[in-house]
């Protein structure tokens, strides 16, 4: 069976929020987020500072705690299980990626050791084919073999991120949270990892959630796209349909901001 | 193939006052396999705004699309997905890719998201471009710097790359020298000679005449101005 025949099979989402909302104190994190992902599907959020797009992403990957709403993975209530089952799952299942390879990253660690170290933490042991599934995943993302012995912190902006991309991949997640992964990048370099990540989802079928400010990266990336305000989902549909036929006034301003080049 | 019925369609300019504008209201047409419909009526009679509705990259106001078994006016954005992937061709006046990504990646790349083959996908790719004309020195090169209308010939051999048994084409023949309109016009006749039905816009006169089968104007679905 081919991938594409299986995504058409699979007719449940991977992932269903409900009602997702988390507070500090009296102000609004997030409110009322509702959505469904599914396989292979890449789900773009987009807003300005301090919409809530961040805040969202954190409380769904479980580095914060929501207040209310519900968030479905494969079936299984993730708010509801045990602390060690959720963990067990962002190990294997899930993987994120931050917007500064730093938090995502052990700089002190070699490339291969970053890499082979998110394959231990899942069971594995023999040395030999850690490293050789190291290597195998530096050179998927384009890391030159020889390179493999050098730590992180002799690597250039956009080498860390392919790095972390690896790290975060090898154990062959389902669903990728990625926070502006392209943010403190040269455009050039943003183009390859966008390429990357491209050929990525479609060749593995990944699901990701993918938040970040630059609507051309969501244009490129995302199949769907969700536009946040004060916390708030305000519009979401097709990528290229709601940037090109903004239904919001908050949507319409956004789109009509952007400078062309 | 393609049915559209009682299709309506405005604007709100939320940033303008809330200005509501009505452009199109009524429109109905359909498109068999095998057909080739061109859309005809003057600039800003609403041509790509229908083309871009059967697409899914504008919502409808109202009535409905159909395109094989779905209706892209209420279909979920998974659904329209699916369709664009299998179904519905889109040849646009505008390339959109990643910088930097090879041409014959850009043109093989509906194919690989297809599950296709990916040495298979490249040499449908290559069999197109080289039909075209695109040199082969270019293709290891990002489409993005070439000439309009060279890129414009990327743009249709990734619409024709997989056959899809519905396609859009937005002016496919302008810029192009005689020799490359007459691959193009080709391609068309075997695409609905293998049955796809084709709605397009056709600027050129005499393509308009040689490939269409029937013309339908846009202006006869113009809202009425209330009285």
């Amino acid at each position: 069976m081919t991938l594409m025949e299986r995504m058409a099979m699979t007719d449940q989402p991977l992932l269903r929020v409900e009602g997702l909302t988390k507070r500090y104190g009296q102000r609004i994190g997030c409110a009322e987020v509702s959505f469904d992902l599914y396989p292979g599907e890449v789900l773009g959020i987009v807003g300005e500072s301090g919409s809530g797009k961040s805040t969202l992403l954190s409380c769904l990957a479980g580095h914060q705690r929501a207040d209310l709403g519900r968030i479905v993975y494969d079936g299984r209530d993730v708010l509801a299980m045990p602390e060690t089952e959720r963990r067990r799952l962002s190990r294997t299942d899930w993987a994120y990626v931050h917007q500064n390879p730093r938090d995502g990253l052990r700089m002190g660690v070699s490339a291969g050791g970053n890499v082979g170290e998110r394959l231990m933490a899942v069971g594995a042991r023999h040395y030999g084919e850690i490293r050789g599934k190291a290597a195998d995943w530096l050179a998927r993302v384009e890391i030159a073999a020889d390179r493999i012995d050098d730590r992180p912190s002799a690597f250039s902006g956009g080498m860390q991120q392919r790095l972390q991309i690896a790290r975060n991949l090898v154990t062959g997640p389902r669903l990728v949270f990625m926070d502006e992964p392209t943010g403190g990048l040269d455009v050039s370099v943003q183009a390859r990892l966008l390429d990357l990540l491209r050929g990525l989802v479609r060749d593995l079928g990944l699901s990701v959630i993918i938040v970040t400010h630059d609507l051309a990266v969501v244009r490129l990336l995302a199949h769907r796209l969700m536009v946040m305000k004060s916390g708030r989902v305000v519009e979401q549909g097709l990528t290229d349909q709601v940037l090109d036929d903004p239904q919001h006034a908050y949507t319409q301003l956004l789109v009509s901001s952007v400078l062309q080049v | 193939m393609i049915r559209i019925e009682n299709l309506s369609k405005s604007f709100t300019l939320h940033n303008q006052g809330g200005a509501v504008i009505p452009v199109m209201a009524g429109a109905a047409l359909t498109v068999g396999p095998g057909e080739c419909v061109g859309l005809t009526g003057p600039s800003g009679a609403g041509k790509s705004t229908l083309m871009r509705m059967v697409h899914g990259n504008y919502l409808a106001a109202g009535g409905s699309i159909r395109v094989g078994e779905l209706d892209v006016a209420t279909a979920e954005p998974r659904q329209i997905i699916a369709l664009r992937r299998q179904v519905l061709g889109h040849v646009s006046q505008f390339l959109r890719v990643v910088p930097r990504v090879p041409t014959l990646e850009v043109v093989a790349e509906p194919l690989l998201a297809l599950g296709t083959d990916a040495e298979e996908a490249r040499e449908r790719a290559a069999a197109l471009l080289r039909r075209l004309n695109i040199p082969e020195r270019l293709w290891p090169l990002s489409p993005t710097t070439f000439s309009g209308g060279e890129q414009q010939r990327v743009n249709i051999a990734r619409g024709f790359v997989h056959a899809y048994p519905a396609l859009l084409l937005d002016e496919p023949t302008a810029s192009l020298d005689a020799a490359n309109r007459e691959v193009v016009l080709n391609l068309i006749e075997e695409a609905k000679a293998r049955g796809a039905a084709i709605l397009g816009i056709f600027h050129d006169e005499a393509a308009r005449a040689r490939v269409c089968d029937r013309l339908v104007d846009v202006t006869g679905f113009t809202p009425k101005a209330a009285a």
